[in-house]
């Protein structure tokens, strides 16, 4: 019975896990169709938000909720300005300075901080089932990415700014022959992506820890995620996540994480064989 | 089995709920050349790329050779037989002139009968003096005379041309015509066509589409002066 | 028109053979040992090179992960010469492994007919999930048959190839045979290219609709062309792991990083770009490591901004650019003879 329930805790966990850090690579690639390869360096400034502001007595939750986004969102806002904006239409290019992004952000932070690995404490204590105990900090992210998805949810239903982000998403040349300032909404989608990873970053890094490469760790399981859902950024990012989750959080439990990540890039390949554009191609295809 | 080359029976294609093409069949023998024309919208394009095989269809079936071509891949109907000219030119823009005929030769044929039959085919359309040229840097006009020489190449025996003449001037129109005649004697064409001058050189047989269904077919002089045609379609033109 | 007899390709090539010819025969009689041993591992990494500047370059297929099978090879290699003890039959099995692994994933990436981006981030995160594999098997449970895997440490005891009499060659004969194997594998791109199979390939990338409508089965043709590539990145494999051994840096994103760069500071649709831009960018890097310049030297920082530079600002690459600036400058000199077009230029890359 311990065992059933601590394995259910755990899937939910990997799940809700891979849903927060892939949603600011979602968002990116549902509405621009291109990969954000520094993805995983805005999760990483995330986590150094975090851990810097607690070191300085500010409130872990403050931090993260209000400190990590803003700041890395203004981070994505320079790099768009400084870099994206000037190659809009060419999905390739993006992406390859994207990564160039990624190192330069990787670069900076060594040299600012150094390469060593830093943290801060779990908050919270931990919840004992039986022989098995489960961190309350990892429950509590599971309800705050619940939340997240149904925010979104609720926006994209029935916000205005939820209506340009479909429209673009359908057809983005009818899209913009209706009015819709297509560079506007590319600059809010990266500004809102490399938020999102800043809050994502942030909430992770008192358990994972925060060292300039950090971003490549978090960058396997974000990218077949986001690849395996498709272009529906709630849907896609649900769906595969529900079932990567599934197989990843079994797989941590039976054997190791790193094993399970191996057993995520299979089971992704395969499901990309017979789905190539991904879950949301097939199934739930009007959805956001 | 069939002695129909290419048989079409009973296509329908839907678009979520928009019928584009309800039950139309198509019939062509060897040796045919068979016009496909229609307003716009009318489902002409849609029915071309059912027959094709670029679409599949809702329902219905196309054989080709007795062999139906249902869920197969460009290639593989390449292979059997079919030479595809799509509407926009579909070229190598990189690649010289005679590169792309080439590559389209040396698929069906062996080596050194590819390269003559390369030399023959720019010859006959009248692009030997481009050999040499990117494609990339040419003409409109100039584009669909290669992607035209690319499809005849392999001597396919049925040849499906989307709007071949779009872009070329009167006189690229005018050879294209006498070509696409000369072709019908050994192989066989299905044309769709806007340009009804051009329709009037070349149609022996035509499919009028009005609406994603069939308003008239026969052979073109019956087709071209019936009312129903007039009306729906030529009504501007002639008036 | 009448070819001039001196052309910017002409002089390029020219270039070319007194490189080789210099780092055939004057180097190795130099006797400095540093250069020999650095410029075995800049050999092999020009291999990698121009692997992924033959399928991204010329066949439009993007492989961010081409380190996998780098990597691949080279503890295939350590793995097989570890047990079978013939170093030769190792390396040509593991030059096989690669090309295989590449074989059974492009299968699935080319029969599921994914997207560029889909194509790119799987093969990224193959060579990531590879890395983080092999960095966890420093137990001693993780050994292939004699072979211990070695975690984060690598092998260090990789066999170094033999020569007919079965003993260990010396770091001028590796020298040697990785500027050799540097040279076969450009003279076989070449050759490749030049083949019906490498037209069809370039054709593909092209238009592949219109590959399709002419009766070529594209899948076959990107399976083809992906193999081969991986069989040369895992050849590079072999080669690094005789110059220096296998460790799982081979696959990091790191590397994968430098290799992307190469591949675009060079020239995307050349050959000779690529391994230009890794020999130049390798000792870049190295001599800014003795300028002890302090922290700002950061390698990332660097490396990212010359491709960020080099996406917004020079897209096309250092080889393109030369030969352009190459023929203006013979246009010039050849006045009052015409001057050529620029734009035939730009497009007349490929055919030399």
């Amino acid at each position: 019975m311990d065992y059933v329930a601590i394995i259910l805790l755990q899937t939910a966990i990997s799940i809700a896990n891979l849903v927060l850090i892939s949603a600011g690579l979602a968002v990116i690639f549902g509405m621009m169709r291109v990969i954000n390869f520094a993805h995983g360096e805005f999760l990483m400034l995330g986590g150094y938000t975090a851990v810097i502001a607690t070191q300085h007595g500010v409130p872990l939750l403050v931090s993260c909720f209000i400190l990590a986004p803003v700041l890395v969102g203004l981070v994505g806002l320079v790099v768009e300005y400084l870099v994206i904006r000037h190659l809009y239409g060419r999905l390739l290019d993006t992406m390859l300075a994207s990564w160039g992004v990624s190192l330069i952000l990787i670069g900076l932070v060594t040299v600012a901080f150094g390469n060593s690995v830093s943290g801060i404490s779990t908050p919270f204590g931990s919840l004992s089932i039986g022989r098995f105990s489960i961190g309350f900090y990892e429950l509590f992210l599971v309800a705050v990415t619940l939340v997240m998805v149904i925010a979104g949810y609720l926006v994209m239903r029935y916000s205005r700014v939820g209506l340009i982000a479909r429209a673009t998403m359908q057809d983005r040349d009818m899209a913009a022959s209706l009015g819709v300032n297509q560079r506007a909404v590319y600059r809010a989608t990266f500004v809102t992506g490399a938020a999102l990873s800043g809050l994502a970053g942030a909430l992770i890094a008192p358990i994972a820890g925060v060292v300039p490469t950090i971003g490549a760790s978090y960058l396997a399981k974000c990218f077949i995620t986001v690849i395996s859902g498709g272009p529906a950024i709630i849907a896609g990012t649900l769906s595969a996540s529900g079932l990567l989750g599934g197989v990843g959080g079994i797989m941590t439990f039976l054997a190791t994480p790193v094993l399970a990540e191996v057993a995520l890039l299979a089971a992704a390949v395969v499901l990309l064989r017979v789905l190539p554009q991904g879950i949301t191609s097939k199934f739930f295809r009007r959805s956001q | 089995m069939t002695d129909y080359l290419l048989e079409a029976r009973n296509l329908t294609m839907r678009f979520g709920g928009v019928v584009a093409v309800r039950d139309v069949s198509l019939s062509l023998r060897e040796g045919e050349l068979h016009c496909l024309i229609g307003p716009n919208g009318a489902g002409k394009s849609t029915f071309f790329r059912m027959l094709s095989g670029q679409y599949r269809p809702t329902s219905g079936e196309v054989l080709f050779r007795g062999q139906s071509i249902n869920g197969q891949s460009s290639a593989k109907i390449a292979r059997a037989g079919m030479g595809i000219k799509t509407q926009v030119p579909s070229v190598f823009n990189a690649m010289t002139v005679r590169e792309n005929v080439m590559l389209a030769a040396v698929r069906a044929l062996p080596p050194n009968l590819a390269r003559r039959r390369c030399d023959e085919v720019m010859k006959r359309i009248g692009i030997s003096h481009l050999a040499a040229e990117k494609v990339g840097i040419l003409a409109h006009g100039q584009r669909q005379l290669v992607e035209l020489a690319t499809v005849i190449a392999p001597r396919p025996a049925l040849i499906l041309l989307d709007e071949p003449a779009a872009g070329m001037t009167g006189e690229e129109v005018e050879g294209l015509g006498d070509l696409l005649v000369e072709l019908a004697r050994s192989c066989s064409v299905i044309v769709v066509e806007h340009d009804m001058s051009f329709i009037r050189r070349i149609a022996r047989s035509i499919t009028v589409f009005n609406q994603g269904s069939v308003l008239v077919e026969g052979p073109a002089d019956q087709v071209l002066s019936d009312q129903r045609v007039r009306d729906v379609y030529l009504g501007r033109e002639v008036a | 028109m009448k070819t001039p007899l001196v052309t910017s390709g002409r002089l390029g090539a020219v270039a070319m053979i007194l490189a080789a010819a210099w780092a055939l025969f004057i180097v190795p009689s130099g006797g400095d040992m540093t250069l020999i041993l650095s410029g075995s591992i800049y050999c092999a990494f020009g291999i990698l090179a121009l692997s992924l500047a033959l399928i991204w370059g010329f066949g439009g297929i993007l492989s961010f992960g081409q380190t996998a099978f780098f990597g691949i090879g080279g503890y295939a290699y350590a793995v097989l010469a570890l047990n079978i003890g013939n170093t030769t039959t190792a390396a040509l099995l593991a030059i096989l492994v690669a090309a295989a692994m590449a074989a059974a994933i492009g299968y699935f990436m080319f029969w599921g007919r994914l997207g560029d981006v889909y194509l790119g981030v799987i093969t990224l995160v193959l060579s990531l999930i590879l890395y983080r594999f092999i960095n966890q098997t420093s137990g001693s449970e993780w050994k292939i048959g004699k072979a211990p895997l070695g975690g984060f440490n690598g092998i260090p005891s990789t066999p170094i190839l033999n020569d007919l009499d079965g003993n260990p060659l010396w770091p001028e004969d590796i020298y040697v045979l990785c500027v050799v194997a540097l040279i076969l594998s450009y003279i076989l791109c070449r050759l490749l290219l030049a083949t019906y199979f490498g037209r069809v390939v370039v054709a593909l990338r092209e238009n592949e609709l219109r590959a399709e409508l002419l009766g070529y089965d594209t899948r076959l043709y990107k399976l083809g062309v992906f193999s081969i590539a991986g069989g040369l990145a895992g050849l590079a494999g072999v080669l690094f792991a005789n110059c220096v051994f296998v460790s799982p840096n081979m696959f990091s994103l790191t590397t994968s990083s430098q290799l992307l760069v190469w591949v675009i500071v060079g020239g995307l649709g050349t050959l000779a770009g690529p391994v230009m831009a890794c020999f130049l960018l390798l000792a870049f890097s190295a001599w800014l490591g003795t300028l002890n310049a302090g922290v700002w030297l950061d390698p990332n920082l660097v490396m990212g901004l010359v491709l960020t530079l080099f996406v917004l600002v020079l897209p096309k690459g250092i080889l393109p650019l030369m030969r352009s600036g190459c023929d203006r400058a013979l246009a010039a000199f050849r006045r009052p003879a015409p001057a050529a077009e620029p734009g035939e230029a730009m497009i007349g890359e490929e055919a030399r």
